[in-house]
């Protein structure tokens, strides 16, 4: 079989003295769907700012295509097609949304995703492409953030708390949008606290807990009991 | 009509200043780095205009032609070599590598070009003038001013006009972010440094035809460059032409009361605007 398309190898990472992650070990084939759920601190951050290049790792921790990537600079990883839809949202006040999208796109990588595919799959941004991202409700601002990584047409694409704060009506639309995106063959993983979602939109899962994997599988089948236990370190 | 005079001749001074603070304007904005040694860098591009009008036989005017792009270069490696090393959550590291990158630009000029005054020879354009009724103008500083309105115009546009402007603005809201769409914010700042040394380069030129200069007179120009942007408010680039055209009318205005007042006057003016207005009189506009 061909190596993953991702290869997370004892991955350790640190904020100065405190260290968020523990020696993880994680594949993601390509095309694949990854959940990882965990409670809050349990390193679930930390692991999408390793990989996607904000936070600096060992070079072989994170193997992309079989290319160490762990030491890589952000924009540097952003290039090999890793985007990442940070948590919180975190647009550009000072671009419209028009330009927030146009940014994701700069590195000109081909592929399904453009400027019109983007407003066919969230057509209120086409309506409001010349307004500042910051007028937007935080649904439509999440819908941005998205449509910014998806420009980018990433191979694999991070989504973190992809549902914070939103509204449960907001929440469930963009869940509706999300296998057209998948669909395409793009890889992705998806960090969420809400973990009945996170089952139905992924292939596998992992749980997280005080930043060491505590729990691998299948979504589907996985059982409820072996998932508290995960969660919550009980025994 | 002496006061109309001033204050139109004021106005022509202050697309001078306005040149001085745009570079100071954009770096603030791009990377929050206050750079001590912008005027000396607009003194060291006076000379070195003059070099090269020494060297070649150029007009001035013409010896922008290779002034822009060299302290473009020159900005870019600066920012790469040094500035970027300084830049962090501490504001105090840039500022005292600057304030030493002032001290060793002043003395390096002193160096080599003495601590005689310099001035560059323009032929006619220093005297030429033409009047609209009873006001005569100076086609230098009528020219000086159409620069200033070019430059700000041209800056405006690539901000909001073109993807590099767009990221830019990108990298000054969120470096981390902008990190994520693949820009690189060291050669995003070495790019934002090189457009405003260009500038710079423009400003030095357009100075030592106006007036004799020596490599102790940067201070001043920072002075009146930081005052300019002050008035207009942070971030703002028409809002630093307008700040600067204030600056200038205070001095001409107060020089038409007493010559001495001139300097002070421009101060006052500026002393007041911080002091009912501390954000400046056009805060950053968005889009």
């Amino acid at each position: 079989m061909a190596d993953p398309l991702l290869q997370i190898t004892g991955l350790d990472a640190h904020y100065n003295d405190f260290q968020a992650l523990y020696g993880v070990d994680m594949h993601l084939d390509e095309g694949e769907v990854l959940a990882i759920i965990g409670s809050n601190g349990a390193g679930k951050t930390t692991l999408m700012r390793s990989i996607s290049g904000l936070m600096t790792n060992g070079a072989a921790q994170l193997q992309y295509r079989g290319q160490p990537i762990g030491s890589l600079r952000a924009d540097q990883v952003a290039g090999l097609g890793i985007a990442l839809v940070p948590e919180g949202r975190q647009l550009f006040p000072s671009l419209s949304v028009e330009e927030n999208l146009l940014i994701g796109g700069r590195l000109g990588r081909t592929g399904p995703w453009s400027l019109q595919t983007v407003f066919d799959l969230f057509p209120i941004l086409e309506e409001r492409r010349t307004v500042p991202s910051t007028s937007l409700s935080g649904g439509q601002q999440q819908m941005v953030a998205i449509g910014r990584a998806l420009m980018a047409n990433p191979v694999l694409i991070l989504f973190d708390e992809i549902s914070l704060g939103l509204a449960p009506v907001v929440i469930k639309s963009i869940y509706n949008a999300l296998p057209n995106i998948v669909g395409k063959g793009m890889s992705a993983m998806i960090v969420e606290q809400d973990i009945s979602k996170a089952l139905s939109v992924s292939n596998r899962v992992y749980c997280l807990q005080e930043g060491r994997v505590s729990l691998e599988g299948a979504s589907q089948g996985i059982s409820r009991e072996s998932i508290s236990h995960a969660y919550f370190g009980i025994k | 009509m002496d006061w109309v005079n001033a204050i139109v001749q004021g106005t022509l001074l202050g697309g001078l200043y306005a040149l001085f603070a745009a570079g100071l304007s954009l770096i603030f904005g791009v990377m929050r780095l206050v750079n001590i040694a912008h005027g000396d860098l607009i003194i060291f591009s006076a000379y070195l205009g003059l070099t090269v009008v020494m060297a070649t036989g150029l007009h001035p005017l013409l010896a922008l032609i290779i002034a822009v792009p060299a302290m473009a270069a020159i900005g870019y490696a600066l920012q790469r070599g040094i500035l970027n090393h300084t830049l962090g959550d501490d504001l105090l590291p840039p500022l005292l590598v600057t304030f030493g990158l002032s001290v060793i630009l002043q003395n390096g000029l002193l160096e080599v070009y003495t601590a005689d005054p310099q001035k560059m020879d323009a032929g006619v354009l220093e005297t030429a003038s033409f009047s609209i009724g009873d006001l005569q103008l100076g086609v230098l500083p009528v020219l000086t001013f159409g620069v200033a309105v070019a430059v700000i115009a041209s800056l405006q546009w690539v901000f909001y006009r073109t993807a590099m402007g767009r990221a830019f603005r990108a990298v000054s809201d969120n470096q981390e972010i902008a990190q994520l769409m693949g820009l690189n914010r060291r050669h995003i700042f070495g790019l934002a440094m090189a457009l405003a040394l260009a500038v710079t380069a423009v400003a030095g030129i357009l100075l030592g035809i106006r007036t004799s200069f020596d490599p102790s007179v940067g201070g001043g120009r920072l002075i009146f460059g930081f005052e300019a942007v002050i008035i207009g408010g942070l971030g703002n680039l028409w809002g630093t032409l307008a700040g600067g055209v204030i600056l200038g009318v205070a001095q001409t205005i107060g020089a038409k009361i007493d010559p001495g007042w001139q300097i002070l006057a421009g101060h006052i003016a500026f002393l007041i605007v911080l002091a009912i207005r501390p954000q400046g009189l056009f805060p950053r506009i968005s889009g």
